[in-house]
């Protein structure tokens, strides 16, 4: 059973309406293909229509979606003999980042992502995506231990943000992110970070410093929610379409600001409709970005990486 | 480092003489207390109360008066950064607000930075301005941070960076959260260079701000009762459903923690920094190694610190 969103209702009836035709008489007659035909022309009319002009609200919508494909998804797709690692050495495993070895388009390589979950039960599991310190650090221990061996990183933000909670903040929860940063920073090797949902603020950009960032054409990339962002100045979380709208949250936000690389296009009403061709979007994406990386030295890797960032916010200065 | 070769005369000290944030009372009330305090002792006592102890908060160009030696140090110009990236607009424009900060502070964005000595010993010192929009970091703070660094490494001195801030600018969005990995640059830098980085959390010190440089320093000195930490007490207590303990996010609960160094009290802050520069000199390690027994260079005498 698909999931609507909300401003998805007018596709949605047509679907069902869809549905209910071809339940209703048996197939092969005549007039009701045909009008199985024009309903479901309307609805691809509709769907193109709404989600060529989505809001930056309605994209966090789509961002947040349930069947919206996942970190784990994107590593079952990209990566061969996917090898997890977990813990931090020091406290705990935290199911909320993922990551391990594996293989991407033969070549071995680390990969990180923060994980949602897909199912109530899988989605405790890995806290909704919302790490704490120990997450952070096994972030930045496997970053270090991908640079000792010359591999590529490839990471896959999607989360709220990091965990707000008393033991994350006894345990150094702004100390953990801080070095997940600095590790990025100083990888000798590429890293190629893609937000494939949403960038809650500390908690992706401790694993989106990256050589490239890809963002998906619908994922959302903020330093605060927009509901976090309204019931602060405006004083009222009802607000959040509006601080959605202001925050220019969007690939096409970003892109434009200079602070992204790359807006990865999604399948027709968004890559929960067709999550293998999302992924095999952002698998192509990946490759295109990280080839001319390879042949960069660890100097000229760090180099770069952090002209590219101290000169973000530089721009349109007058 | 353009701006580093071309700045403008450094501003002399005779400029900060007017403070917007004093007011022309005769009396203060300490928060913590209640208890009254003649606001001449106040500024004497660097907003210290004298009846509990408790540390107020203090602008950006005060700390710098406490930190140096008497008249010792010279306020270098930052270099400008774009004044409001998205076209920001809440219930006020952010450019209405960042004038409205501008006209109430006296500076051009919530970090000051200056040169001069501590306890007789060349350092660099950054300073946030919490009365500038909560201290927030955007694009011109994060600027000014790496800005500081480049100075310091310009200078083979050290850096202090005292922080006061709500975390990162909401009304600069993704711009803002990009300071995160830069001002972690500015910290590697230092480090890169061997030089001494060292971070005094002050009253409040959270966000954004907190996970990016305010947590990478060679020593993190915390002062008494400072708040500090990563998310916000009310966002916490939402998120678990708990009653946050005693103390909580609190400067000496870090420091039970494991995450601050020491606490330090105002009026022992110039003497500790003082201290821990002449304890650690800049380093270099290849020097050091075919001189063995030599230090790389004199150690300056122990400062006669002004008390």
């Amino acid at each position: 059973m698909r999931q609507f969103l909300d401003f998805e209702k007018p596709i949605a009836d047509l679907e069902a309406k869809i549905e209910e035709l071809r339940q209703m008489l048996e197939p092969g007659s005549i007039n009701i293909t045909d009008e199985v035909a024009k309903l479901t022309e309307k609805a691809d009319r509709q769907l193109r229509a709404t989600y060529a002009k989505l809001t930056p609200w309605q994209k966090t919508q789509v961002a947040r979606h349930e069947d919206r494909p996942k970190a784990l998804d994107y590593i079952g797709a990209l990566i061969t003999e996917f090898s997890p690692l977990a813990g931090d050495r020091a406290f705990a495993e935290d199911a909320a980042i993922v990551g391990g070895l594996g293989r991407f388009e033969g070549r071995p390589v680390m990969v990180l992502g923060t994980e949602k979950g897909s199912e109530t039960e899988s989605r405790v599991r890995h806290n909704f995506g919302s790490a704490k310190p120990e997450g952070y650090r096994k972030a930045r221990r496997l970053i270090e231990l991908a640079g000792r061996f010359g591999l590529p990183v490839l990471t896959f933000v999607d989360t709220s943000g990091a965990f707000p909670g008393i033991d994350a903040e006894a345990r150094g929860q702004a100390e953990a992110i801080a070095r997940s940063i600095e590790a990025c920073l100083a990888a000798p090797i590429p890293i190629v970070a893609t937000i494939i949902g949403e960038g809650g603020s500390g908690g992706a950009i401790a694993l989106a410093t990256g050589d490239r960032v890809l963002m998906l054409e619908h994922a959302v990339y903020s330093v605060i929610s927009p509901e976090g962002c309204a019931s602060i100045l405006w004083r009222d979380a009802g607000q959040a379409a509006t601080a959605a709208e202001a925050l220019r949250l969007t690939a096409a936000d970003l892109k434009a600001l200079h602070l992204i690389d790359t807006v990865v296009a999604e399948p027709l009403g968004g890559a929960h409709r067709e999550p293998a061709e999302a992924m095999s979007a952002v698998g192509l994406a990946i490759a295109q970005a990280l080839q001319p990386l390879l042949n960069l030295s660890p100097a000229m890797l760090r180099g770069q990486r952090r002209e590219k960032f101290l000169a973000m916010g530089r721009e349109g200065l007058v | 480092m353009s701006w580093l070769t071309e700045y403008v005369r450094p501003r002399i000290r005779t400029l900060l003489g007017h403070r917007p944030d004093v007011p022309d009372n005769l009396w203060s009330q300490c928060p913590a207390c209640q208890q009254m305090i003649f606001t001449k002792e106040l500024e004497r006592s660097q907003r210290v109360c004298e009846h509990c102890g408790h540390h107020m908060r203090g602008t950006a160009l005060e700390r710098l008066d406490w930190t140096f030696d008497e008249d010792s140090f010279t306020r270098i110009e930052l270099p400008r950064a774009p004044a409001d990236p998205l076209g920001f607009r809440d219930q006020k424009r952010y450019a209405e607000r960042l004038r409205e900060a501008r006209a109430k502070t006296g500076l051009e964005d919530a970090l000051v930075v200056a040169h001069g000595t501590i306890g007789g010993q060349r350092a660099v010192v950054a300073a946030m301005e919490f009365g500038f929009m909560g201290g927030s970091m955007g694009a011109a703070v994060g600027e000014g941070l790496v800005a500081s660094a480049r100075l310091a490494v310009l200078q083979r001195a050290p850096l202090v960076v005292f922080t006061a801030s709500g975390g990162a600018r909401m009304q600069e969005g993704a711009v803002s959260l990009m300071q995160m990995p830069r001002t972690t640059i500015a910290a590697m830098l230092l480090r890169e260079a061997r030089l001494p980085f060292v971070v005094v959390l002050t009253d409040p010190t959270t966000g954004g701000v907190t996970a990016s440089f305010a947590m990478l320093g060679d020593i993190q000195i915390a002062e008494p009762g400072a708040l500090i930490g990563f998310a916000g007490a009310r966002v916490i207590e939402q998120t678990v459903h708990e009653t946050l303990p005693e103390g909580f996010q609190r400067a000496e609960y870090l420091h039970a923690h494991g995450i601050v160094d020491m606490v330090v009290r105002r009026s022992e802050m110039r003497e500790t920094l003082a201290r821990l520069l002449g304890l650690l000199q800049p380093y270099d390690g290849e020097a050091a190694a075919e001189n063995p027994g030599q230090p790389a260079k004199a150690p300056p005498e122990p400062a006669s610190s002004p008390a």
